[in-house]
């Protein structure tokens, strides 16, 4: 009988992603209500040493699968070999990040394994003994819990809304085959172009300071940049500034951009569209500002300033220069 | 070119949603359908595959009666004919299911390439261009922001946390749309007449002969957690509002 949560961990250039993390610590916690064990699959080049890590927050077992092919990540050669591990070993719950290699992955690895799976969960828990995922549903305008007929029962967790918790376990290294037949492998990367920016994705940030129709036009983005530079944050847009060319897509907000839940979330100059709003709303603390006491944006903030961002936004900055020091 | 593109229907982005009272699902009653915002890169650029290359866009849906409006929104964009996959039995359908129904219909179809969005806005799960490739035996190229075609492979660009991955894949594959591959055309009026006369196969669910119970159920819906009231900062000018902002930040909230 299937048993046990099993995570499949990232990593890429040899380092842990921090939603690896988040996912042996999310596990830990499932296992521990039935009595059961973790164990992670991981997949490099050279990537032995990580095991460790991943025990260090709560991973029992470590499925180590070796193989220069497997870097880096292409979907076909990873999903073979995680649905290879995961047949043989019959977890009750297989849990992934919902980052850009994560929903790739998961959704070939439930195909292969002819499973259910809740994509892009902000909560999961053991209901009556039955595994529960939770899930925003139209962008968050509203909420799914998910059952499952089969086993295993995956999910993919959202990066940043699942805490990393250390609780120390073995962490035992198990190498597994890991060959993968490379005639069968019809994609392959020919380039990998690096953001050179410095910052981490969108996705990924703590703090994010964005900006909307209020901003005027693109230069006004300088402001929310120096803001931004103090609070070691990234830069965001609602839809209507990416789509008057101001800011790239990639730092797009929204349900037709990217969903994000940082520890801050600061909108300047956005009204709160509701297509917005569904792609902040998990933000753990919200700020607005805004001239228009009506703005929608105010029903979601946490705090909000009713004034003239051009003339706050450059006092905010001086103000956390200060309190940071 | 035998090409493909894949549509669903789905409430427009502006669309308030309401829970049903007995969280069995949402209220349909106010709500304005469209195409798939990420469906109408991945027609587009079937579109602009067709023009350059000669062949033909199939589009294929899963959906109540009412997704036919989709289908024909895509044919008066300039797709040729359309597959639509219409029984109730798909209503409670998980993607793993939707992806074997649009198999079974693709199957019995010359394909070289398949174009899906890379998700749909309602259920926001993202898995059925993977699983449908998974099933057709192709390999997937998900996410993705730009499309060169060569001959017999495609190059693409696909945007992942802090770096972009360029992957080439021999045809047949499948393509899942992300903002930013096209600047999708509007359906022009005579594409519009035109639509209405192309042809549209509707099938059941036994016509393709797959199982259909969902491997991952909704069991319930419920509205949003509510967030607590929060508080609006008090001043005389920007900078005191600023300054007591920054303090709440620090203070009260520990964000910075």
């Amino acid at each position: 009988m299937a048993k046990g949560v099993m995570i499949v961990a990232e990593q890429r250039d040899g380092a842990l992603r921090k939603i690896s993390l988040e996912l042996a610590s999310t596990a830990r916690k499932l296992a521990d209500q039935t009595g059961d064990e973790v164990s992670a699959i991981l997949l490099g080049s050279g990537i032995e040493g990580l095991a460790a890590e991943l025990g260090k927050y709560g991973v029992d077992k470590v499925f180590v699968g070796d193989n220069a092919a497997l870097e880096p990540y292409i979907t076909e050669a990873h999903a073979d070999v995680v649905a290879k591990i995961v047949k043989e070993n019959d977890p009750a719950i297989l849990l992934l990040g919902a980052s850009a290699q994560g929903k790739d992955l998961s959704a070939r690895v439930a195909a292969k394994l002819a499973t259910g799976l809740a994509t892009d969960c902000t909560d999961v828990k053991i209901d009556g003994g039955k595994f529960v995922a939770i899930r925003p549903l139209y962008a968050g305008k509203c909420v799914g819990e998910i059952e499952f007929t089969s086993t295993p029962a995956m999910a993919s967790l959202r990066p940043n809304v699942f805490a990393a918790e250390e609780n120390a376990k073995a962490g035992a290294v198990v190498k597994v085959d890991a060959a993968v037949d490379a005639a069968a492998i019809k994609s392959k990367v020919v380039e990998v172009q690096k953001d050179t920016s410095g910052k981490v994705d969108l996705t990924e940030a703590n703090v994010i300071v964005s900006g909307g129709r209020g901003m005027k036009d693109a230069e006004g983005f300088a402001i929310l940049e120096a803001l931004a530079d103090v609070l070691k944050a990234n830069v965001g847009a609602s839809r209507a500034a990416v789509d008057a060319g101001w800011r790239l897509q990639k730092d797009q907000v929204g349900q037709t951009g990217k969903v994000v839940s940082p520890n801050l979330y600061i909108a300047c100059g956005i009204s709160g569209a509701i297509q917005h709003l569904a792609g902040m709303s998990s933000s753990k603390c919200i700020v607005a500002i805004n001239k228009d006491p009506e703005a929608p944006i105010f029903t979601k903030a946490d705090y909000g300033v009713v004034d003239d961002l051009f003339k706050v936004v450059p006092e905010l900055t001086a103000a956390c220069k200060k309190i940071i020091g | 070119m035998n090409i493909i593109a894949c549509v669903k229907q789905v409430p427009d982005t502006e669309a308030q949603i309401k829970v049903k009272a007995d969280g069995s699902g949402i209220e349909e009653g106010q709500i304005k359908w469209v195409m798939n915002p990420y469906d109408e890169f991945g027609v587009e650029e079937a579109l602009k595959m067709k023009e350059k290359n000669g062949g033909d866009v199939t589009i294929v849906c899963v959906g109540p009666a009412r997704a036919m409006e989709t289908i024909r929104t895509a044919l008066a964009m300039g797709a040729d004919k359309g597959i639509h996959i219409c029984d109730p039995v798909f209503d409670n359908a998980d993607a793993f299911v939707i992806a074997n129904a649009l198999a079974a219909a693709i199957k019995a179809l010359p394909h070289d390439i398949i174009f899906c969005g890379q998700r749909a806005i309602d259920d926001d799960a993202g898995q059925v261009g993977a699983m449908l490739a998974e099933a057709l035996g192709l390999p997937q190229l998900t996410v993705v922001t730009k499309l060169d075609f060569a001959g017999s492979s495609v190059k693409v660009v696909r945007p992942v946390e802090g770096a972009q991955m360029v992957i080439e894949t021999p045809l047949p594959c499948v393509v899942t749309a992300q903002k930013g591959l096209n600047e999708p055309r509007y359906a022009s009026l005579p594409g519009i007449m035109k639509a209405k006369k192309k042809p549209v196969d509707v099938k059941k669910a036994a016509d393709l002969g797959i199982a259909t119970e969902a491997k991952a159920k909704v069991a319930k819906v419920v509205p949003p957690p509510a967030r607590p009231p929060g508080k609006i900062v008090g001043g005389d000018d920007p900078a005191q509002k600023a300054a007591e902002l920054g303090r709440l930040l620090r203070e009260e909230a520990k964000a910075i």
